[in-house]
């Protein structure tokens, strides 16, 4: 009994694309092994309960709405990213203007200058970290598509 | 994306739309992250539209999108549970084949039997007797041998008849 061959023949019958000689020989089968017999019964049963359903149908409005949201979403994405680099450039233009008025500062005392001057070394250096940390991690991880 | 690509990737997504929303559909079981996740992977694929070779299926490329985000929300395991099949006809169905069930419940059952199927025996089911693709196109679609979508096909099949019958018995 070749159970790989009997299944082929099935999925054939089932698809209606079956021939006279591979029908017969499916009979065969169905003739001679009560087991197969049974499997194709239960296959028949199951296959008639599918086709009783189907995915549930949308209306013709939410088609036309469809395609007017990947198009929003994808013109809002370039919105995004050019709200992101504008601000990223008019930040740090003000940070780097905010730092060196704060170096300026004649009346600010020295300690508080190195203090404040550590501190914004320590967050760049912290962010360089995790961004570069982050990247290899994405570079390495061969199972990236796929969230844990 | 010049203006022509723009063209034809539009066109090529109002082409595919209804299988990629009907696929993620018969995937997660839920309108919403059917919704979100077909876009999602269209919005994937507009951003690498320039490796997508033309002469290509688009809907095969796509899919590999669109499998990967639904496998990533299914171990999130966040999908609301609702309902997403309906009857082919309007009258209920008086003698069940499996079993005498009406229509409701059957439609119950075999929603539950498919959402505890894997994910690869729920995607042969759904492309195969819900989106209707042939054995040819589902092998090209999944990149296997003919064969094996006919034996993967048949057990899928066999393992929602297995699951509906516990049901019953439950």
């Amino acid at each position: 009994m070749n159970k790989d061959r009997f299944y082929l023949l099935c999925e054939k019958f089932f698809a209606d694309d079956i021939s006279q000689d591979e029908k017969v020989e499916l009979d065969g089968y169905l003739k001679n092994y009560s087991v197969l017999n049974e499997e194709f019964i239960e296959q028949k049963r199951i296959k008639e309960v599918l086709s009783e359903m189907k995915l549930k149908n949308r209306s013709g409005e939410f088609w036309d709405g469809y395609w007017t949201s990947i198009y929003n979403k994808i013109e809002r994405g370039f919105a995004w990213v050019a709200i992101s680099v504008g601000a990223i450039i008019l930040l740090g233009f003000a940070a780097y203007q905010a730092i060196e008025n704060f170096l300026a500062d004649t009346a600010t005392p020295q300690f508080i200058k190195f203090g404040i001057t550590a501190l914004v070394i320590g967050i760049l250096i912290l962010a360089v970290s995790i961004l570069r940390e982050k990247a290899v991690a994405y570079k390495k991880d061969k199972y990236k598509e796929i969230k844990r | 994306m010049d203006a022509d690509s723009k063209n034809i990737f539009e066109a090529l997504v109002k082409a595919i739309m209804k299988r990629a929303y009907y696929t993620a559909l018969g995937l997660m079981g839920c309108h919403d992250m059917a919704m979100e996740l077909s876009q999602e992977a269209f919005l994937r694929a507009y951003k690498h539209f320039d490796r997508f070779d033309q002469s290509k299926n688009f809907f095969t490329w796509y899919y590999k999108f669109l499998k990967n985000l639904c496998l990533n929300a299914i171990q999130d395991k966040k999908n609301k549970k609702e309902s997403f099949l309906e009857s082919v006809s309007q009258e209920s169905l008086s003698v069940d084949p499996v079993v005498a069930f009406d229509g409701s419940e059957l439609k119950f059952m075999l929603e539950d039997s498919l959402m505890k199927l894997s994910i690869d025996d729920r995607e042969i089911i759904t492309l195969r007797e819900f989106e209707g693709m042939n054995y040819k196109e589902i092998a090209d679609l999944l990149s296997v041998p003919i064969g094996t979508v006919m034996s993967r096909l048949y057990f899928a099949r066999k393992k929602l008849s297995d699951m509906m019958k516990s049901l019953v018995k439950n």
